[in-house]
């Protein structure tokens, strides 16, 4: 196909160099989509959808009458980083979510951290995911964010920095594994001798990481996974992980707290003991004994159970204590407080509107800055300021001026782009990437992650709520191919 | 390992498919009788409404028991918790909840088999494509069957299926025989209406055992035999004691040491054997039949009970 015109002009692309010359790590991946003529790719392409289509058909039929399509499309193009540059990155989010979890522990325990004055006691008492339930409580291995997913970002000079953490119940990582699994069905050419890194270990690692959170000493622990129910937008991610992992997949009503604080789940051969609780239930939600009343999705008495050491449940509640967009402000520091290293990662520059004059530089600045709420997630509530209208601006600066602990402002970064099918052939579209990462008795990152990728031309927003699609993402081994 | 409620899902998806498929034979067969009988003779439609007992809800809108009503309400009403499109709609969401222990294809069958059927339902239907409707749905709840008899294992899953489809279907043939047998069965021997035999035949067809009949009871189709045979026939898949030995093997092997279940099933074998089913007069059968669902209606309680932790 012809791929000579394509070029993404103001930005960093991650697959073409300047000059129009392929990345050493995407040169064969380009080669072999040059090789291809108009039917051949129409082939491929055909193909893909399929087995998109066949690899998706659970989720498309569980949902076919009820308004909701499979969550984000897939396009064709992976994104390519090198072995190299991502073992760097890699290093950088173990260090990352080490030290996030030293914070949590930290915050719900002694807080040296506050008393030691590198993070403000204000913000702690406003922080809207600090659980006051868990104050004393230290999870086994000190561990409070077993599964983190962090978005990284690419600016225009070429550094990637974090942009978020997402600590409670990140999602994304079934199509991480679907991705792949369609790609290597369309594309097997490229994965021979490729040097192209697996990602297909994640459930059994995912597995390995639970089951070594288990109070229990007993070769096969009882491993579930807790889901809201069918109606959840994610609800195929969570039948696909704990097939994935031989799981029982459970919900709220499935399981039982006992009045000694053990937890059951009921079967057909009465009550079985459980010792861990992969959660994708949300805090508020997970046990109306503890949290909100009117939960129907928990189970009553679980925080006891977990307070009591009789279950581990991951992550953690209160873990979402780090992942606000103000801790997010702090993390630098907080890994220099905690593990005396420099940050390997960078942190996109960010202004607390907590502090007077940084929020007057922000409310000064509001047309060139992206303002985001402390706890939204989803891309919801933000402000982009060279996108944003007279009107909206005023709205933001009243809602600072309000709740200034509840927003941050950014520099609009101008995003990496990926060439991408569109309508007429390939053009850049601005990209993201979501690398998960374990950590029990082992730190394990995912190689790669989910790549997301804004399909509109000139978005920002790869949100699969909003518009966004996904990509495979190759770590690519240079020395091999 | 089997969830409660996982168990409970496919026990009670067993049941509504089973309700759906009998449903429409029903339906199918009362319009052939309807058919061949004078008009004078005929029962009409009102039985129906008093098989799948909602009397008192068709009742209510107080509508004349005519085809087009009884059908309408037996097939579409949203209001009828019995009808065909609200028992598919259940028998679907049952199974959605616990499709990962099925065969895919059974998801699949069962998906396109409400989807298809809704539609068919929401359109206008001909009285002649009702029936070519109806048809299909009961091969379909056939293929079903079949689909996971063969490539299913026949796991506790399988098991509560199995188990949920033979109590409703049990529990359907003593329905079809109270409210049929009732206006069929003559006080005193002699008195034989001279449509009896065809009437009888629509019963043993809606039950699609008119040929078993025949080719296993070897006589004319006389109420005293169908209704042994109906009820007493160890071979025959629709009768009511096929259903309960099946139901005892099934609850047999499950696990636990409750045999509440277990001994209903049997006190209902026993109430089979030992009632002479030929010598019952109409108000006789009505009563024994009467008796058969309360005992079918505590082994359900039963079950749930033992398995699904649900309150006795």
């Amino acid at each position: 196909m012809n791929l000579e015109n394509y070029e993404s002009k103001e930005f960093f692309d991650e697959l073409i160099g300047k000059g129009g010359r392929p990345r050493v790590a995407s040169r064969a991946v380009w080669k072999y989509l040059k090789s291809l003529d108009e039917n051949e790719l129409g082939e491929r392409r055909s193909a893909c959808d399929l087995a998109a289509l066949v690899a998706g058909i659970t989720f498309r039929v569980y949902f076919e009458d009820t308004g909701v399509d499979r969550a984000m499309p897939f396009d064709l193009i992976p994104r390519v980083i090198a072995l190299k540059e991502w073992e760097t990155i890699e290093a950088g989010l173990k260090q990352r979510v080490k030290a996030l979890n030293c914070f949590i522990e930290d915050l719900y325990n002694d807080q040296d951290i506050v008393r030691d004055g590198v993070f403000p006691a204000e913000l702690l008492e406003n922080s809207e995911n600090f659980q006051e339930q868990c104050r004393g409580i230290s999870p086994p291995l000190g561990i409070w964010a077993h599964i983190c997913g962090s978005d990284l970002v690419r600016d225009g000079d070429g550094t990637v920095y974090v942009l978020e953490d997402n600590l409670r119940i990140p999602s994304g990582v079934s199509y991480m594994l679907e991705n792949r699994q369609v790609m290597k069905r369309v594309f097997p050419e490229l994965f021979e001798d490729s040097g192209i890194q697996p990602v297909d270990d994640y459930p059994s690692q995912l597995y390995d990481t639970l089951a070594s959170l288990s109070p229990s000493p007993s070769d096969y622990p009882s491993v579930v996974v807790l889901t809201p129910g069918m109606y959840n937008s994610a609800y195929f991610e969570h039948a696909y992980l704990a097939q994935q992992m031989g799981a029982s997949l459970v919900e709220g009503r499935d399981l039982v707290v006992d009045n000694s604080d053990r937890v059951f789940m009921r079967t057909i051969s009465g009550l079985e003991p459980v010792d861990v609780i992969y959660r994708r239930v949300d805090d508020d939600f997970i046990d109306p004994e503890a949290f909100r009343e009117d939960s129907m999705l928990g189970v009553p008495g679980l925080m006891r159970a977990w307070r009591s050491g009789n279950v581990a449940l991951a992550n953690a509640p209160g873990a979402g204590v780090a992942d606000d967009k103000v801790v997010y402000a702090y993390v630098p520091e907080i890994i220099r407080y905690y593990l005396n290293e420099s940050p390997k990662l960078d942190n996109v520059p960010t202004w607390k509107c907590q502090n007077p004059d940084e929020m007057a530089y922000v409310i000064d600045h509001l047309d060139e800055l992206v303002i985001k709420p402390a706890n939204e997630s989803g891309g919801y509530g933000m402000l982009i300021g060279p996108r944003s209208t007279k009107k909206e601006r005023d709205k933001f600066a009243r809602l600072i001026r309000k709740d200034p602990r509840n927003y941050i402002g950014q520099p609009t970064l101008s995003l990496s782009t990926c060439p991408t099918f569109v309508q007429n052939g390939v053009a850049p579209r601005h990209i993201d990437l979501r690398p998960f990462v374990l950590s029990g008795l082992q730190t394990y990152v995912t190689n790669g992650g989910l790549t997301r990728v804004a399909l509109k031309a000139g978005s920002l927003v790869v949100n699969s709520s909003q518009g966004g699609g996904s990509k495979d993402t190759w770590i690519v081994d240079t020395e091999v191919s | 390992m089997m969830l409660a409620r996982l168990a409970e899902n496919l026990f009670w998806h067993g049941r509504y498919l089973e309700r759906a498929e009998d449903l429409a034979r029903l339906i199918n067969v009362t319009a052939h009788l309807n058919l061949d009988l004078p008009s004078g003779l005929s029962a009409g439609w009102q039985p129906l409404i008093r098989i799948t007992g909602n009397a008192a809800r068709f009742e209510e809108n107080n509508e004349e028991p005519n085809e087009r009503n009884v059908v309408r309400f037996l097939l579409f009403d949203d209001s009828n918790p019995s009808s065909l499109k609200v028992t598919l709609e259940h028998a679907r969401e049952n199974l959605r909840s616990a499709r990962d222990l099925v065969p895919r294809e059974v998801w699949e069958q069962m998906n396109a088999l409400y989807l298809k059927s809704t539609e068919q339902l929401n359109s206008k239907l001909s009285k002649r494509r009702r029936q070519d409707f109806l048809e299909e749905l009961i091969l379909e709840c056939q293929q079903m069957a079949g689909t996971l008899q063969g490539t299913m294992s026949h796991d506790h899953a399988y098991d509560f299926m199995l188990i949920g489809r033979h109590l409703e279907r049990a529990d359907m043939i003593t329905r079809i025989l109270e409210v049929r047998g009732y206006d069929l069965l003559p006080d005193t021997a002699e008195d034989l209406g001279p449509f009896e035999s065809i009437q009888w035949m629509s019963v043993l067809k809606s039950l699609t055992g008119y040929q078993m009949y025949r080719r296993h009871v070897r006589s004319r189709v006389s109420g005293r035999d169908v209704l042994r045979f109906l009820l007493r026939d160890g071979q025959f898949p629709r009768s009511v004691m096929y259903c309960l030995l099946v139901l005892e093997d099934l609850i047999g092997g499950l696990p636990g040491e409750d045999d509440r279940s277990l001994r209903s099933v049997t006190h209902l074998q026993r109430l089979l054997n030992d009632t002479q089913a030929k010598s019952l007069n109409g108000r006789e059968l009505v009563s024994f039949m009467d008796q058969l669902q309360i005992e079918l209606a505590q082994t359900d309680l039963a079950i749930r009970h033992t398995w699904f932790g649900s309150e006795a």
